[in-house]
């Protein structure tokens, strides 16, 4: 290499404004052609029909966004879907295995957590990443390490209880 | 959001020129802050560059200290155990950074650049010279809660919001930077500048310049250190005022110390007056009182933030009274 830096031309593709790019959610790939602004909540909402996962704030507050990433709890509205190809993503539609429910799933029922529902999935979504983190080891670390999901109705102690029955029972 | 392009980049150099050539493009990494900022159409960039795929990410342990890849998680080095025995300081101000959906993807470099709160920066419907230089600042007499005692000018008082760099300042971190005229490495307390008249400009870093990693030197206080991040709310909230401190002691005496704060400044802020007061005393709770009491010198308050001297001071005084075993 005997170019600097400065010299040479960049050798990225010519940027683009529009992407057909495949989504992997829930184990299924989808081929979806996207905007380079199209977040990735708004790709699984609007372009793949998957409203399970909601839109509460569109900044990165409330967690109602929560999917998996990789195995990883993520903001989905913080992300473009363009940067997410090819990633396993997993939403609260990825749970249940026909009409079993995930045990975190069942835990939230039997516990009452939830009331008017649409902070819920991405509490479920985020419980289920905050369990695979392994920070459950207290009431106090689960309250702090589900910070990011607010709920309006607030079901916090019946969320904690949930969550806790299903770190308990290893889901 | 104002349309953009959007490339992934191949390799570091292909970024670097990208990004020096081309009016308007900016890196993007984990986007936590970028796709606010992006939404609000505070910032229109005409491309991004998605640095995502660049070799950057990984915490790497040597004899002189430790080198965090720029794209490492902010999750992965708060679960790092070596991070968190010897710089404690660092785990403990990532732990306090907003959520952990976005520690999951923000990483260590793009956390440096993150923008203001300012509430006036954040809308563009309202004037704002570091948004719109010239516009004017309505901060300085309007809504200034969580505007800055310290580093202010009367063209923006916007408070740095961030804690990682503020624990950085607490131990002798550098910031590693390639560019096109070759790799650098900047103390990170010149990484950050003040607004004065021109505060559209918000660290050294030149057009092109990419952050590749963060150093921290194997150092005697570092072990010994402390963030405190005091807020309105209990979690998942900006500072009011946060201190990061680290004391290096020897037996009962303070060889010397390390303060820096958060929440109050226009970049992370340096207390060197209070590190003075501390540097060889005794290691007692009324010698950190006193010093702590220095944290106030120099602030210029507004109306609206005046509360925070007094909140800062104390802050101080209760990471060090912690560090010091004196709490």
């Amino acid at each position: 290499m005997t170019s600097t830096v400065s010299e040479r031309e960049s050798a990225i593709a010519a940027p683009q404004q529009d992407f057909d790019t495949t989504l992997i959610v829930n184990g299924t790939a989808h081929r979806v052609r996207v905007d380079a602004r199209t977040t990735l909540l708004d790709a699984l909402r609007d372009r793949l029909e998957l409203t399970g996962t909601k839109k509460g704030c569109a900044l990165g507050q409330c967690g109602a966004c929560t999917v998996l990433l990789d195995g990883r709890r993520v903001n989905a509205c913080l992300t473009l879907a363009v940067m997410q190809q090819g990633k396993p993503i997993t939403t609260i539609e990825g749970l249940a295995n026909g009409d079993k429910l995930h045990p975190l799933q069942d835990a939230f029922i039997e516990h009452d957590g939830f009331q008017c529902g649409y902070c819920t999935p991405g509490q479920i979504m985020s419980g289920l990443g905050l369990i695979r983190e392994g920070r459950t080891r207290s009431d106090d670390e689960i309250r702090e390490h589900m910070n990011g999901n607010i709920c309006r109705c607030g079901a916090y102690p019946n969320i904690v209880a949930a969550i806790k029955q299903a770190a308990g029972r290893r889901a | 959001m104002v349309p953009f392009a959007y490339a992934a980049a191949p390799d570091q150099a292909d970024a670097i020129a990208r990004a020096a050539q081309a009016r308007g493009a900016q890196f993007i990494a984990g986007g936590t802050d970028m796709l606010q900022l992006l939404q609000e159409r505070v910032t229109a960039p005409s491309e991004l560059i998605d640095i995502n795929g660049l070799p950057l990410a990984g915490v790497d342990v040597a004899q002189n200290g430790v080198r965090i890849g720029a794209l490492t998680r902010l999750a992965d080095v708060a679960d790092d155990e070596h991070i968190r025995q010897q710089y404690p300081v660092v785990v403990q101000a990532l732990l306090a950074s907003a959520s952990p959906q976005v520690r999951n993807m923000a990483t260590m470099g793009g956390n440096l650049l993150q923008r203001t709160r300012c509430l006036y920066f954040r809308d563009v419907a309202a004037p704002c010279n570091k948004r719109e230089p010239g516009s004017g600042c309505p901060a300085q007499d309007g809504v200034n809660r969580m505007n800055a005692l310290l580093g202010g000018s009367p063209h923006c008082i916007a408070t740095y919001p961030g804690d990682l760099a503020v624990a950085l300042m607490a131990v002798d971190a550098e910031v590693e930077v390639a560019g096109t005229a070759g790799p650098r490495r900047i103390p990170i307390e010149h990484f950050h500048v003040v607004p004065g008249a021109t505060p559209q400009i918000e660290t050294v870093l030149q057009p092109g310049d990419l952050i590749t990693a963060l150093l921290l030197p194997a150092s005697a206080f570092a072990r010994r250190s402390h963030y405190l991040k005091v807020r309105d709310r209990a979690s998942f909230e900006w500072a009011l005022a946060s201190a990061a401190v680290a004391l290096d002691t020897d037996g009962s005496t303070i060889r010397q110390a390390r303060v820096a704060v958060g929440g109050v400044a226009t970049k992370p802020w340096r207390l060197s007056q209070v590190e003075q007061a501390l540097a060889g005393q005794p290691l007692r709770a009324d010698v950190l009182r006193t010093a702590a009491e220095r944290a106030g010198d120099g602030a210029q308050p507004r109306p609206g933030n005046a509360f925070k001297v007094e909140l800062m001071k104390h802050t101080v005084a209760r990471a060090l009274l912690t560090v010091g075993g004196q709490a």
